[in-house]
């Protein structure tokens, strides 16, 4: 059931949201001359395989890499042009390291492929559930909001569902691409939303929008009277109002438990990019090839919304919206609250909703000075935990005692370390353990590979052991049986043995074969 | 000939009889804390530690004969948990905790003679007959078998290529740390 009234969160920040520089300015197209980098990896999961090789001439729309075994997604090109070359380039992840990625020179003729699934224009609710999630998985759609998560197993829930809800908080301060696709392309996204309620058999569908984005509510709630099924609510402007669980939790009332998916208590929440991202592939036969992006920060000298193309290198974004003013002090892929420092060379991904520049004044240098137990992280935290103590153990290197104390019911939102007086760098602790955890999980499989690697070879060795043995013993047989045949021929006798050794035992031929190969 | 026989024949009952019941209640008690060690071992029998096998290792370690620590393809993880087995403390790391793993550095020396192959106790190596060959960074347990056999020294320890999947954030600095 949906709630009449919204439910306020439990903790979080309000932060100063530096949106008004952009929210007046509509989603522009780039069409970028210079080459774009298309990573393989935008997505939660396995890298895609290439399906294109440098020199080839691609279509607009055409796949550039197909999905690897479970949890990957497709990519596709962006424009028509040629493969200049699959290399290595910085992806747009905390890391900064090289992911295996398509650089395309577009030829700037944007010529679609041929061959393009078939636009399916019948009611949503005409439609095969299936054949909408298995378009979203075509089209490569993955969680737009940031996450990245392949939509199409979002889509294809095996619990049921009741309830989809929209995600258009949108909490991040400096962006406002989702408020202004909100606004320009209510229709889409609310004809996305009946599609994904087709999927998964939800019932009611609601578009949670935070209230500082009228005009994207009023947008909203026109496109759902003419089309129908979707409740447009307005939440309260909080971070994180846009964590998958609070906005749950602010419009149907109900929890997600600790270490469950909100499909376990049969909600699913989608971001209204991707409500959008499946209008167009289930409309158009468009897959995912651009996406909507706040270009911001006060080192940016006229910040802007783009449509821009996946691919597109940061530094040409930031070029689009008129240069960098000064030298910024860091460049984050999305807002400035969970947006990761990322090169300039690292190129826009299916994930990526801002690039921000931010100047010296509006950044803190986390100087980490000592805990003074003032507990206000404790008030800040929407999860109820407390941060402080997480991130003691964690400093201590005490990675167990951080998990007891919630390290990963954290969502890492970083509003305890927002409202930190002595600036610890909380959220990193945070990171740390749980990378430190996630290390010990990969020793101890990867203890047990090598045990079991080890455990089948010497299986094998014992078998080759036998075979030989065996091969062996038919040898002397087959050598004894030849010694008494010609005796018995010396001796001149009639009635010679018959030359059974071959049925004898088994020739060292006939053992299977499988087991000489080099692994 | 019959009262011999029926002498060594009761003589061999008797002393079987004896055999079994002295087997029962003077077998020596099974060591529980070597088994437990031996199960996180990697089970390779490779050998750096400088003890002869898996299970002799678990039974010094559980002896208290050599560190928690002694097994160096186990890393820390296996270290933490054979602490946590016997009870007896961590020492502190006394590596930079980077896994190292082999890797053919030089392709043009390698002949493709499958020594390293053979000798590869996880058959981590992977080629075929006069092919360079290649190793699989997650099956190797860094124990150089293959680099003892390589004719050629194709074959080096590297550290762990480091790639989205296996990368970690550093433990960010605070100001406790900087004065310490």
């Amino acid at each position: 059931m949906l709630l009449s009234k919204p439910r306020l969160i439990r903790g979080g920040v309000r932060t100063e949201t530096h949106k008004q520089p952009t929210a007046a300015c509509p989603l522009e197209p780039l069409h970028p001359p210079g080459p774009l980098y298309v990573s393989l990896s935008q997505h939660i999961g396995a890298p895609a395989l290439p399906a294109v090789r440098p020199g080839d001439t691609v279509a607009k729309g055409q796949r550039l890499g197909t999905p690897e075994q479970g949890l990957s997604a497709a990519v596709h090109a962006p424009t028509s042009g040629r493969v200049a070359a699959i290399t290595r380039h910085p992806a747009p992840h905390p890391s900064g390291l090289a992911v295996t990625t398509v650089v395309l020179e577009p030829d700037g003729e944007e010529r679609w492929a041929d061959e393009r699934p078939e636009p399916l224009t019948e009611e949503a609710e005409r439609l095969e559930p299936a054949t909408i999630s298995h378009r979203a998985a075509e089209a490569g759609i993955v969680g737009m909001g940031g996450a990245a998560f392949p939509a199409a197993v979002k889509l294809n829930s095996p619990r049921p569902v009741d309830t989809l809800i929209l995600n258009g908080g949108e909490c991040e301060p400096y962006l406002t691409c989702d408020d202004r696709l909100m606004r320009e392309r209510a229709a889409g996204i609310v004809d996305g939303g009946r599609l994904m309620a087709r999927a998964l058999g939800a019932r009611r569908t609601a578009i949670g929008v935070e209230d500082n984005k009228p005009e994207a509510i009023h947008a909203l709630r026109q496109a759902a009277a003419s089309l129908g099924g979707a409740e447009v609510v307005p939440v309260p402007s909080l971070w994180p109002q846009g964590s998958e669980k609070h906005l749950i939790y602010t419009l149907t009332g109900r929890e997600v438990p600790a270490g469950a998916l909100a499909a376990d208590i049969g909600v699913v929440a989608h971001n209204v990019g991707t409500a959008y991202a499946v209008h167009r592939a289930v409309r158009q036969g468009r897959p995912l090839i651009s996406r909507p992006v706040t270009i911001g920060g006060g080192a940016v000298a006229t910040p802007t919304n783009l449509e821009a193309p996946l691919g597109t290198p940061f530094r040409t974004l930031l070029h689009q919206a008129g240069g960098l003013r000064e030298t910024p002090a860091r460049v984050l892929a999305g807002g400035p609250m969970m947006g990761p420092i990322v090169p300039l060379e690292a190129a826009l991904a299916k994930g990526t909703n801002g690039v921000i520049a931010l100047t010296r004044s509006e950044i803190r240098e986390a100087e980490g000075r000592p805990c003074i137990r003032c507990g206000r992280c404790v008030d800040a935290c929407p999860m109820g935990l407390m941060p402080f103590e997480i991130a003691n153990r964690a400093a201590a290197g005490d990675i167990d005692g951080a998990a007891a104390s919630g390290l990963m019911d954290c969502l890492t939102c970083g509003s305890c370390a927002y409202v930190c007086p002595s600036a610890r760098p909380l959220v990193q602790l945070f990171h740390y353990a749980r990378g430190q955890r996630a290390e010990r999980a990969a020793a101890k499989e990867r203890t047990e590979l090598q045990r079991r690697m080890a455990e089948q070879r010497a299986e094998r060795q014992r078998r080759e052991q036998e075979r030989k043995k065996a091969a062996a013993a038919a040898r002397r047989r087959q050598r004894a049986a030849h010694a008494q045949g010609g005796a018995e021929q010396a001796q001149g006798g009639a009635e010679a043995e018959p030359q059974d050794t071959g049925a004898e035992g088994s020739p060292p031929d006939a053992a299977p074969s499988g087991e000489e190969t080099v692994s | 000939m019959y009262t011999a026989i029926l002498v060594l024949t009761a003589m061999a009952v008797a002393i079987g009889l004896l055999l079994a019941v002295a087997s029962q209640y003077l077998k020596s008690p099974p060591d529980e804390t070597a088994e437990a060690i031996e199960q996180v071992l990697p089970g390779t029998n490779c050998g750096q530690c400088g003890l002869p096998g898996c299970s002799v290792g678990a039974r010094a370690a559980a002896d208290g004969e050599i560190p928690v620590d002694f097994c160096p393809p186990g890393g820390r993880a296996v270290a933490e948990e054979i602490a946590r087995i016997t009870g007896r403390p961590m020492a502190p790391a006394s590596d930079d905790g980077i896994r190292r793993v082999a890797r053919v550095t030089r392709e043009d020396l390698c002949t493709g003679c499958l020594k390293c192959i053979k000798a590869c106790p996880t058959d981590a190596v992977i080629g075929a007959p006069k092919q360079i060959h290649g190793v699989l960074p997650e099956a190797c347990s860094g124990c150089e078998a293959c680099i003892e056999v390589c004719a050629t020294g194709a074959i080096e320890m590297v550290p762990e290529p480091i790639t989205l999947a296996n990368w970690r954030w550093p433990r960010p600095m605070e100001e406790n740390d900087r004065a310490a």
